[in-house]
Formats: C-alpha cells, structure tokens, sequence
C-alpha cells in the first residue's frame, strides 16, 4: 500500500519536531528552528551548533481554522499559531486545549501529541503542539 | 546491598470528562443505579490528538523531573498497554526518541490487560538489582476502548503512570510477587475494534481471586500484615471492586483514600493501579509503606511493598501531583465524546 507521507522524511525530522531541537550560532548566539546551517546574520563568521530549545514561548499571533486541508478534517476547529520562542526563534504550530481561551502573549508550553495521520494504514506523525501554561507544568 | 525502587514517578490524564449522567442520557438507563453500582461519576477521555505514546511521553517526563537524571542513563523504556497504536512497531521507540534517552537502551512493548505497567516494573527492578542498567523505565498508560452501550462505556478511562526504577529510591521496592492463571474474563481478538467479556465472571473467580490471592502472597513472604501499611492500591476497574477487595483483606477505607483516583477519572486499563500509586506516593511520608496489587484480565496480579524514604521531600515538588491532573477537567457531552473516541466517520 502507497501512503501519501514520506516516512525517510518523517525519520530524518523526528529528533526536531520531537525535541524542538533547533541550531544556534556560537558567534551572536541566534537560535534557528527549523535548523539552519549557516547563520544569517554572520554568514561565514558564524559558528552553527546544536540546540534544543526550553520549550518557553508566547502566542504572538493564531488563527481558528474551521475548514480543514485533507488529512486534518477530523480536528476542526482547531487553532494554529505563531509561537515566539523564549530564545528568539518563531515557530507555527497547532495549540490545544480550550481554543476559545486563546489570547496573543499568553505563554505556552509543548506537549507531545499526534500531529498528523496517513490515513488508518500509514504511519502516526507525533510532534510538538502547544498547551496554554497554567503555572503548574514546566 | 543498596535500596532499589521508585526514583521518580509520573502521572498523566487527558483533561476531557464525561460524566456518568450524560452517558445514561444517551442510552436510557439511570444514571444514579450506574453511579452507586460502580462508584464511579466521570470518566477521563483522550483528546482526539492523544494516544498510548502521547500520555506514556507526557507521564513520564514528569517521572524524569522528579528523578532528577539525565534521561540517558536510562538503560531501559518499556510501556505497558492493551491500546498501543500500532499492532507491529513498538511504542517504546518513540517514547525513547520523545525522552532524548540513549540509543543503547532496551525498548520493549508489554501487553497484559491492565496490568501490563506493573509487569514492567518488575523487568526494570530485576535488570536493576542484576547490575545491568543503572535505571529502568516502566510505564502504563492506555486510551481503552468500550462499545457504544457498553457497560464498560461508563469507566473505560485514558490515563497514564510512569517509574523510574533504581538506586536511592523515594520508595524502595521491599518485595514483589505475581498470581497468575489462564482465566478468560475479558479480551480483545486481533483485529476487533472493542473488547469483549465475560460479564459477572469478571468478579470472583477473576478479578478477587487474582487480587487477593497475589496481595495474600506478599504479606505472607514479607511477614507483614495489613495494617502495616499506610496507603494500599487495588486496581481500579470500578469503585466498588477495590473496595470489596480492600475489606476481604483487612485493609481500611483510610489506608485506600490516598490512591482512590477511579470515582473522577475511571478506569483508564494499565494506568489504573498507577496512577493510584502515584496519588498514594503524592500522600506518602517517609517510612510509610505502601502496596499496590495490580489486576490483568487474562489473568493476573502483580503485587509490590514500598517503604517511602527521605528521598520523596526533595523530589515530589519537581512536577505536578496527580491531583493537579484530576482536578484539571473540561467535560464534554457525548457527541463531543465520539468526536473525540473517533467513533464518527470524517
């Protein structure tokens, strides 16, 4: 059976999207996710290095979306928002919880969770989403 | 030789409920017969993204906190579960992965009903007290299934537990044993979608004798006696089964209290006794002992003694309590349920 996602695809990402593992330059210290190998603002004076992220951020904007590409149906309505990073990177991802508490600068947490489905045969995409912090998870 | 046991421990609930009422609404019957038969008044239900891997991640990134180790010392992960995603590809590896823990470790999926958590537990305190590993991992963590109109529709839960086992515990392992037999009182054949069981043979000649025959057996090897202990957890497929169970023994309402976590969130299968245990190590001080008796249909009972140390003081506090789970709680109504149980097709 032929599935729509690529699974080499999902193998080489998963310590990112499992991890928020990202790269930062040694030379300035800016924090890249999805990895960069080659810092834009030093460029070849840059020194590029591993990173994981601490998971720390805000909602700097999201929107509802009601009407769903394929493979994300059953989900509706769901929210999808532009995280800024305690360190500096922004990253897009779904939140979850109650949708309709959602406000711009509250801070959020990552959570593990199932991100994307190939169909009922393929194979189970997991990675990061993000939950509203109360205060009492880190 | 050194004290070997719980170094950190984890608990996870989706934050989804639906009460007792809405259920009975659905199907007809009457909610406060179903409510004092089963003492059971909301069930936990998994978010339409959570499943066996997301809740044993979530579980047990809260036993790591609270263990305080780099999480590749971990020389083993193995999750037990009767829901794991997949039929052929393990769980564990993407638990491992999730964790960051080394890529020289064991990984292995357990099945036995609900007790498959406790049943690793028991590998990772073997391969521990071996010299093997330095610290195992071992979860119990389950999105159960129950057929729409179901009895098991009122306490099929979602709910996961999560131990480090090694050396310098929180709560030292003073003794475990098991009591096991062939006996068919529920399962689920390959390929069917809901378990199947076997109705009032679910009680006596499985559930209790399992039970109390495996806790009657570590009492006995340990020469201790009920009131030995401070906090005692049953598996908890109901409210009323644990309880009877808890009185044929000798055991008090007090010494089960602490544990008793089935009355709000249900029976959530290999997270069960668990997360009862981790409510009970959230009461427990030190030098306090604590027994959980696990059940698994099939059948059989894993039963353990811990004696709490100083050790709980420092750790507890590094993540949140099981209560912090229970009472964070959003119900839903039923269609929002087989929503999100994936019951409808989209």
């Amino acid at each position: 059976m032929v599935h729509n996602s690529s699974v080499p695809l999902y193998w080489r990402l998963r310590k990112s999207k499992y991890n928020l593992i990202g790269t930062r330059c040694k030379t300035c210290s800016t924090a890249y996710y999805p990895a960069r190998h080659l810092c834009q603002k030093c460029r070849r004076k840059g020194e590029i290095e591993e990173f994981k992220f601490s998971g720390q951020g805000k909602i700097l904007s999201y929107t509802i979306i009601r009407s769903a590409p394929a493979g994300f149906e059953r989900y509706t309505p769901y929210a999808v928002a532009i995280i800024e990073l305690a360190e500096g990177a922004t990253i897009s991802g779904q939140v979850t919880g109650k949708i309709e508490d959602i406000k711009i600068d509250q801070p959020v947490i990552p959570v593990f969770r199932k991100i994307y489905e190939d169909g009922s045969g393929g194979l189970i995409h997991y990675g990061i989403k993000w939950e509203i912090a109360d205060g009492q998870r880190a | 030789m050194p004290e070997i046991g719980i170094v950190g421990y984890g608990a996870y609930i989706p934050r989804f409920r639906i009460a007792v009422e809405e259920i009975a609404r659905v199907w007809g019957e009457n909610a406060e017969d179903i409510k004092n038969g089963l003492q059971v008044y909301e069930k936990s239900v998994p978010d339409i993204d959570e499943d066996t891997v997301t809740i044993a991640v979530e579980a047990a990134k809260n036993a790591i906190a609270r263990a305080g180790i780099d999480p590749k010392a971990i020389g083993a992960v193995y999750v037990g579960s009767e829901s794991h995603p997949y039929v052929v590809k393990p769980s564990g590896t993407i638990v491992a992965e999730a964790l960051m823990t080394s890529e020289q470790v064991m990984v292995a999926d357990f099945e036995f009903a609900c007790k498959a958590g406790t049943a690793a537990m028991q590998c990772c305190y073997g391969l521990v007290k071996a010299g093997v590993i330095e610290y195992g991992l071992a979860i119990g963590a389950d999105t159960s299934q129950s057929r729409p109109g179901d009895a098991l529709e009122y306490t099929a839960a979602a709910g996961g537990g999560a131990f480090i086992i090694g050396k310098d515990p929180l709560a030292s392992i003073e003794g475990t044993v098991s009591f096991t037999t062939d006996t068919s009182d529920f399962w689920r054949r390959e390929g069917e979608d809901y378990p199947s069981h076997g109705a009032r043979f679910t009680g006596k000649p499985a559930y209790f004798r399992h039970v109390t025959s495996a806790t009657k057996l570590l009492l006995e090897r340990l020469s201790l006696k009920p009131s030995d202990f401070q906090h005692v957890v049953f598996h908890m497929p109901n409210g009323k089964f644990p309880q009877a169970a808890a009185k044929e023994l000798g055991f008090t309402a007090d010494q089960l209290k602490a544990g008793f976590v089935v009355s709000h969130v249900g029976n959530s299968y290999s997270g069960s006794s668990l997360v009862g245990l981790t409510a009970a190590l959230d009461a427990a001080q030190p030098g306090e002992r604590v027994l959980i008796t696990s059940y698994g249909s099939g059948a059989g009972a894993d039963s353990f003694s811990f004696v709490v140390t100083d050790r709980i003081l420092e750790r507890r506090d590094k993540a949140p309590g099981t209560d912090y789970y229970i009472k964070r709680k959003h119900n839903v109504d039923y269609g929002t349920y087989i929503k999100l149980k994936r019951k409808l097709k989209v």
